[in-house]
């Protein structure tokens, strides 16, 4: 099996979208709505990931 | 007699769902497929196993229950349950030898995570598949 190395960035950035089309499948009604909350778990993963690397980039001095 | 009726009323339709659950564990999806929602089961059994696969293409880990202090019960145990939940791939890399020993290093690490994180959201896929079967949800 051949093997993967992936950035904290790279994997990170997987979870959230496997993980957003999860939620999105599994937790609204119709398609469009689905879509859209996919999309804004996608963005809130990305937005938090990127806000909480800031927080310890600035904690760590 | 009224709560008999109202019992009735509150139990799940004639339709089992202890065959979807089952198969919903054992295949991502599966569940979704058997109740013609083929759209939604290729897309949790793609997101399962994608996520099931690069777990193991990280080299990531197994876990085996393990009991003793709370947190070591905690992590070990739920970790096994996590890495259980997903069903046909976590029995076919263990019969295969495709299980991986814990090592050291951040990769590895992000791997585990992985394969318990595949299994977590195979349990959501479960539990969306049961309420489709019992008529709570279309």
């Amino acid at each position: 099996m051949p093997k993967m190395n992936l950035s904290h960035f790279e994997a990170a950035i997987l979870f959230a979208l496997f993980s957003s089309v999860v939620l999105g499948v599994i937790t609204k009604r119709t398609d469009e709505e689905r879509l859209r909350y996919g999309v804004r778990c996608f963005a809130y993963f990305v937005a938090a990931l990127i806000g909480l690397g800031w927080l310890m980039k600035l904690g760590h001095g | 007699m009224a709560t008999n009726v109202k019992a009735q009323a509150e139990a799940p339709p004639a339709r089992g769902w202890y065959g979807v659950v089952l198969l919903a564990w054992l295949v991502p999806g599966g569940g979704h497929f058997l109740l013609k929602r083929p759209g939604r089961g290729a897309l949790l059994l793609a997101s399962v196993a994608i996520m099931f696969l690069l777990g193991l293409m990280m080299r990531g880990a197994m876990f085996q229950p393990q009991t003793g202090d709370v947190l070591t019960t905690i992590i070990y145990c739920g970790g096994f349950l996590g890495d259980l939940a997903s069903g046909l791939f976590y029995l076919l890399t263990v019969w295969l030898g495709y299980a991986q020993p814990d090592m050291a290093g951040h990769v590895h690490d992000y791997g585990t995570k992985f394969l318990v994180a595949a299994g977590l959201l195979n349990v959501l896929a479960m539990v969306d598949a049961y309420e489709i079967a019992t008529g709570e949800k279309e």
